[in-house]
């Protein structure tokens, strides 16, 4: 394998096809999923877990200026409704600015 | 009496409204490609930056700007590029490639999920139409995308222009932080690096469908967080949103 290809585009063509796999199997294996009452729930209910899953850790770890900026980005989204550019913008430079100061 | 009718009336008003949304069939259209674009502006900026930082560190390990801009172009996902930078070493063994495509398969673990999720929306449509659009799937075109799908939209054009657009820009600009390193800031410095969980929380709030729905999503923070105290890596999001469907899936509507 290596042979016949440098090692670095052997790597990124192994990357790419082991990134493709987690792109497609799971839209593929629902397709094989009766979509009974439970299993819609469960799909509905998955962005919303997917994405609480992913913000509760990292602002854990990131402290007091990630859980400042999710805080922000939270409040201006409910003042903003529907800007989410400047709740994110407001979100990122609240990080910013607790960085700066120290926090 | 009118009151009260109309509050009878109300809940199966939103059911089938939400019943008809789910049987309208999804479809491809231009106008849809631009204003999937469109939807990925506010994600542009931080793609920008990760960008940039992910070429001065390719760089840094030895890759050939060839190299760099192929892995961005045909891997497309920040993160896994990252964690597979971390173990890139020297000349590269066969042992070594297989334990980076491994590391990138466990730290994108989590698209298999969010594509799972589109299939409610993209299953209609003929597989060879869905599967090249879903290989443009990252952590942002899959936000804009089921934001908007969860707005009521059914147009598949959307997931495809925000994936091309944000494809666009992560091969364009790894150029510049590839070649003047030295030149790029450091990401926290602006926040950068929580762009994900800022990004996510704005969509979270649009996504939005009650306390009832939001029980499942709970569940799916407190087992994250407790997995991203036992185990390594990016396994807690996988495991949180896992388990939280599930608990979803078990409340009645």
């Amino acid at each position: 394998m290596t042979d016949l290809v440098s090692g670095p585009i052997a790597a990124i063509v192994a990357m790419t096809l082991s990134t493709y796999l987690t792109r497609v199997s799971g839209y593929w294996l629902m397709g094989h999923v009766p979509m009974t009452a439970r299993v819609r729930r469960m799909l509905e209910t998955l962005p919303g877990a997917i994405v609480v899953a992913a913000i509760v850790p990292i602002v854990a770890r990131s402290g007091a200026p990630g859980l400042i900026g999710v805080g922000v980005t939270f409040v201006a989204m409910l003042l903003l409704r529907r800007n989410e550019f400047a709740a994110v913008a407001l979100g990122l430079t609240a990080v910013a600015l607790s960085r700066a100061g120290g926090l | 009496m009118a009151l009260f009718a109309s509050a009878r009336t109300s809940p199966d008003h939103i059911m089938t409204t939400s019943a008809q949304q789910r049987a309208k069939a999804p479809y491809w259209s231009w106008p849809g490609l631009i204003e999937g674009a469109r939807l990925s502006v506010p994600l542009l900026p931080g793609m920008v930056v990760f960008a940039a930082a992910f070429g001065t560190i390719a760089a840094q390990k030895g890759l050939t700007l060839f190299e760099t801009v192929l892995m961005n172009a045909i891997v497309f996902a920040g993160a896994a590029q990252l964690v597979a930078m971390e173990i890139w070493s020297g000349p590269l063994s066969f042992g070594t490639i297989i334990s980076i495509a491994v590391v990138t398969a466990v730290v994108n673990a989590r698209f298999v999920l969010m594509t799972a999720s589109l299939r409610p929306w993209l299953g209609p449509l003929p597989a060879w139409q869905v599967y090249p659009a879903l290989l443009l799937t990252t952590d942002a075109t899959w936000i804009v995308g089921i934001r908007y799908h969860a707005s009521g939209g059914t147009d598949a054009s959307i997931y495809l222009g925000a994936g091309l657009a944000l494809w666009a820009l992560w091969v364009v600009t790894v150029i510049p932080g590839y070649l003047l390193g030295a030149v790029v800031v450091d990401p926290a410095r602006f926040g950068f690096d929580l762009m994900l969980p800022i990004f996510f929380m704005a969509m979270l709030v649009q996504l939005w469908r009650g306390p009832r729905r939001s029980i499942g999503w709970a569940v799916a923070g407190g087992v994250a967080l407790v997995a991203s105290w036992l185990l390594p890596g990016w396994w807690f999001i996988v495991i949180g949103a896992v388990v939280g469907s599930i608990a979803g899936g078990f409340i009645d509507d």
